[in-house]
């Protein structure tokens, strides 16, 4: 399978990602420019980490009307394989393919650190070399991670297995004190309900080789690379 | 061009008392009239003004500044272009800078930190490098006075708003907390980049016909006279008036510069590039056609992309609006340049061109406004010898030294009291707001003695560390300047890195005064000795004068980088035990001293005189560390600094995965106590070994007339005894070492 990933002016974690799945996971991964229609043939498309148009409206606002989005909103239409990383997340609300939206950390301070995620549903594309309930140990690094959406649409999330990655503790449990960013129930990963668009506050692809701090990240990219069609 | 210079309806009568509103003497302004011949339109005073500010011209430094020079073959770029650069092997060349922005930074934190960080980037990238490091080293004031909560906040989150929007991680710094630097904070930014042997960029103008284009940020009236009447004058009590000199940041705009102008570079149609910086489209403009003996350069204002419309040629001249650029093209490839910024959504304009005149020429509306000698604006500004003179019996040290016997006994009380002290205490509530991941080579980041990155594609690494000593400096302005260097260097080497060579932020207080002028050039001859003692040249660097508010200068403090080359990344070393059951040694190099002590400044028992650092052992203890951990044989290893030998020890246990304790004896059974265990000054470093690495790493250490004194062993119960007066829970010391910020500002995150 080919990976497109998308730089947007102002995407920052572009390179990195390319560098994770074509160096370290052995991946044929395309980069792709906003200004573009073409996917290039991907089969799966990341959205990075970033400030993408500077985020000087809100978040990824201006990023949904790109020309690649518009080409990538058909794509996950037809069921093709979408995973946006923090500002890519949030580029991925503004753009209505998931539910809810991002917003200022608790904190209103930028947060950078290693955290302790639960994986809470091993049986979608993104999670699926996982076990459930597994932790995983990858960095956040974002200004506006906190997730929220109505009370409503969490409690669906939760009920139809949405929610595949929460802060927790070293033991897994989550606390107040280990959510970085006030997320509600301290949410740190979603996929829409047909499981084929994901949105992660933590970065992956920042957790790919043991030397810069871990390899949890590769569980994420490995999964999918295994859900390829 | 006309040769008629003209004034524009409107311009100010240009005579010496507005000269004097300037910021230039009545000498100076003598000195202008004779270069012209005439008296200099408003436009070019203007003009003047900010070329000759003591930050553009270096007038009162240049003259001591040459001591720094390096040895010509030790370096790939020396002074006289943006930064320089170092071979650090495997065709790359490392590219970096120390710079500050200590009045803007004063004057509105947030913009003024931020516009630092612009700026010291922008001087990497100019060189055709890719920016992949910053540190920084903030000097606050006292925690209790009133502004520094304000400060502290503002200039953190600007740090993080611009160097985590553009992309470069921030993988280290410095705090310090001192009543000192209440009316004068400092804010000195570093950047390091990379770049392939043979690609690295030039500011020298070449080719006559050359056209010279403008790319970036359109031009607005921000910044005007910041070179000149803000970072070149002292503070009154009042700065807030000073607001609208400080730039604003657009940080998204830098990252698309970044990007477009490494892009460009690929084309090699770029001749010489410079960043508008302090004194903006003047400066970049008159040094890059400097540079070069007999080129001119002509603008044409008209072209300049604005803000607003109505922007004369002195505020187009003398803008320091953020994110700008200035090429010298090859002739007839001007669209090739110009499309790569508008494929990045940027403005790209020919401006003007390189000429065969010698001359530096503006012309606006049909007029030549300015028309001046390139060579007056930048070789032929002032230079001053100016007076100096030791201080006198009554000076007043800049930072208070405690001559009182201690107050505190030397033992855990004071342990855990030095731990909980802002200036020793971790600084994650810091750092934590600073993205240190982003480009993926972050091996060893904030916390420990250096940073660490990996060179993608290479087996090899880089060590950085930014330090500074202005207690030292303050008794001694030489040996505290020859400290700093020993400091941070050995910081490098104990990550298991070759220092290679450094780059200094010199920051004093008024140069018109003989005593400040005395600490200076005292402060470069140390860091010259020390440069030499240890093989590490002094690649770029910055002054920084007028630091004083109310005649109040803050103390001498000459900022050091260090970098550093591993040659196995592998093999890098980190200051925290690693296991229970290694041994603990000790390497002293020079006696610890209470002297410039933190210890001393909380408790008493400081003296004003500082002993002579031996450089020579300083450099053995380099080289044998280097080679030790070459050979795999060091665990952990951590300089005794900022809190002395308990300090550095209760550091070692806090790992961030795992906590250790560690049973040692006490390093010296002779001498005064407090000084052994909190005593300062360039004295040794702490390692670890496995038991069965310490005959031989005793043995590297002895080579080196150096010896290594095995004092004890890192255990699995976290506790910390050192002889029979210390013994500590080391989760509490963490707790205590952890929480001293957070527990002053209030929880982030």
């Amino acid at each position: 399978m080919r990976w497109g990933v998308v730089t947007f002016p102002g995407s920052l974690d572009d390179a990195d990602a390319v560098y994770a799945l074509r160096e370290v996971m052995g991946q044929d991964a395309v980069a792709l420019w906003h200004k573009d229609e073409s996917l290039q043939g991907a089969g799966c498309i990341v959205l990075p980490g970033g400030f993408s148009y500077g985020d000087y409206l809100r978040c990824g606002a201006i990023a949904r009307f790109s020309p690649i989005m518009k080409s990538i909103i058909g794509f996950a239409a037809d069921g093709g394989l979408v995973l946006g990383i923090c500002n890519g997340f949030q580029i991925l609300c503004e753009a209505r393919l998931l539910p809810g939206a991002l917003t200022r950390n608790r904190s209103l301070s930028f947060v950078c650190e290693q955290v302790n995620l639960r994986v809470e549903n091993a049986k979608t594309p993104f999670t699926r070399s996982c076990r459930d309930r597994d932790l995983l140990r990858i960095p956040v690094k974002h200004g506006e991670g906190s997730y929220t959406a109505p009370e409503s649409e969490i409690r669906q999330l939760e009920e139809r297995g949405q929610i595949l990655l929460r802060y927790t503790d070293r033991t897994g449990v989550p606390t107040e004190a280990t959510n970085p960013n006030g997320s509600l129930h301290s949410i740190a990963g979603i996929a829409n309900q047909r499981f084929n668009v994901c949105g992660l506050m933590p970065h992956p692809e920042h957790a790919v080789e043991a030397m810069l701090g871990g390899e949890d990240g590769r569980r994420i990219f490995q999964s999918i690379i295994d859900s390829a069609p | 061009m006309t040769s008629n210079v003209a004034s524009l309806p409107g311009d100010p009568h240009v005579n010496e008392a507005l000269a004097r509103d300037h910021g230039v003497s009545a000498d100076e302004y003598r000195r202008i009239l004779e270069i012209l011949g005439r008296t200099p339109t408003f436009t070019e005073l203007g003009v003047f003004s900010v070329a000759w500010s003591e930050h553009c011209s270096y007038k009162s430094s240049r003259r001591h500044l040459k001591m720094l020079q390096p040895d010509r073959e030790r370096v790939a770029v020396g002074a006289g272009e943006n930064a320089g650069a170092i071979d650090v092997g495997d065709g790359w060349l490392a590219v970096f800078k120390i710079e500050s922005h200590n009045h803007p930074s004063y004057v509105e934190p947030y913009q003024g930190a931020a516009t630092g960080v612009g700026g010291i980037v922008r001087d990497i990238f100019t060189m055709g490098a890719r920016p992949v490091a910053n540190l920084n080293s903030l000097k606050f004031g006292s925690f209790s006075h009133p502004r520094t909560r304000y400060l502290l906040g503002g200039v953190v989150g600007g740090i993080g708003g611009y160097g985590n929007c553009v992309g470069i991680p921030t993988v280290g710094g410095e705090v310090m907390f001192d009543a000192a630097y209440n009316g004068n904070i400092l804010v000195n930014a570093f950047c390091l980049g990379l770049v392939r042997k043979g690609e690295i960029l030039s500011a020298k103008a070449r080719g006559v016909g050359n056209p010279v284009i403008y790319v970036g940020s359109a031009t607005g009236r921000d910044g005007i006279h910041g070179a000149s009447l803000l970072a070149s004058a002292e503070f009154a009590a009042r700065s807030d008036h000073k607001r609208p000199t400080v730039q604003v940041g657009d940080p998204f705009a830098e990252k698309l510069l970044i990007e477009a102008c490494l892009e460009a570079a690929k084309t090699g149609a770029i001749v010489a590039i410079q960043d508008m910086g302090a004194a903006g489209l003047t400066s970049s403009s008159s040094e890059m056609a400097g540079r070069s003996d007999g080129l001119g350069i002509d603008l044409e204002l008209d072209r300049v992309p604005l803000r607003e419309e109505d922007l004369t040629p002195y505020e187009m001249l003398l803008s320091e609006s953020q994110e700008r650029m200035l090429i010298v093209g090859e002739r007839g490839r001007e669209s090739e340049l110009i499309s790569v910024f508008e494929k990045w959504d940027l403005h790209a304009v020919v401006i003007g061109e390189i000429t065969d005149t010698s001359r530096w020429r503006a012309r606006y509306r049909g007029l030549t406004v300015a028309d001046l000698p390139v060579k007056s604006l930048t070789d032929g500004a002032p230079l001053y010898d100016r007076p100096a003179a030791a201080p006198n019996r009554n000076w007043q040290h800049s930072m208070v030294v405690d001559r009182k016997p201690p107050q505190h006994p030397p033992g855990s009380d004071a342990l855990r009291r030095l731990l909980d002290n802002p200036n020793l205490a971790s600084k994650r509530w810091v750092f934590r707001q600073y993205d240190c991941l982003v480009r993926g080579n972050t091996v060893i980041g904030p916390g420990s003695d250096a940073s660490v990155l990996r060179i993608k594609g290479t087996k090899r690494g880089l060590a950085l560390k930014v330090d500074s000593n202005p207690r030292a400096c303050s008794l001694n302005p030489y040996v505290g300047a020859i400290a700093t260097v020993c400091e941070s260097a050995l910081n490098v080497a104990c990550s298991g890195a070759r220092p290679l060579a450094i780059t200094n932020c010199l920051n004093y207080g008024n140069p018109q005064r003989p005593e400040i002028m005395w600490q200076f050039i005292r402060g470069v001859e140390g860091l010259r000795a020390a440069a030499d003692a240890l093989g590490v040249p002094v690649i770029s660097g910055n002054v920084s004068f007028y630091n004083e508010t109310e005649g109040r200068s803050i103390p001498p403090t000459p900022t050091i980088a260090v970098v550093g080359v591993i040659e196995a990344v592998s093999k890098r070393v980190t200051q925290h035990f690693k296991r229970a059951g290694d041994v603990i040694a000790i390497v002293r190099t020079n006696p610890p001293q209470l002297a410039a002590s933190e210890y001393a400044a909380m408790f008493g028992g400081g003296t004003d005189w500082l002993a002579e650092i031996d450089l020579a052992r300083e450099a053995a203890l380099i080289d044998a560390l280097v080679e030790a951990s070459g050979r795999g044989l060091v665990s952990s290893a951590h300089d005794i600094s900022d809190g002395g030998f308990a300090v550095a020890l209760a550091e070692c246990c806090f790992a961030p995965d795992s906590l250790t304790g560690a049973e040692v004896k006490l390093p010296e059974s002779e001498g005064d106590l407090a000084s052994i265990l909190f005593g300062e000054g360039s004295s040794g470093v702490v390692v670890s070994a496995e038991a069965g690495a310490m005959t031989e790493l005793r043995a590297i250490f002895a080579r080196h007339a150096l010896e290594a004194r095995t004092i004890g062993t890192v255990t699995s119960a976290a506790r910390l005894k050192i002889g029979s007066g210390i013994s500590e829970d080391t989760n509490e010391l963490r707790s205590i070492y952890e929480s001293a910020l957070t527990r002053r500002l209030g929880n982030v995150g």
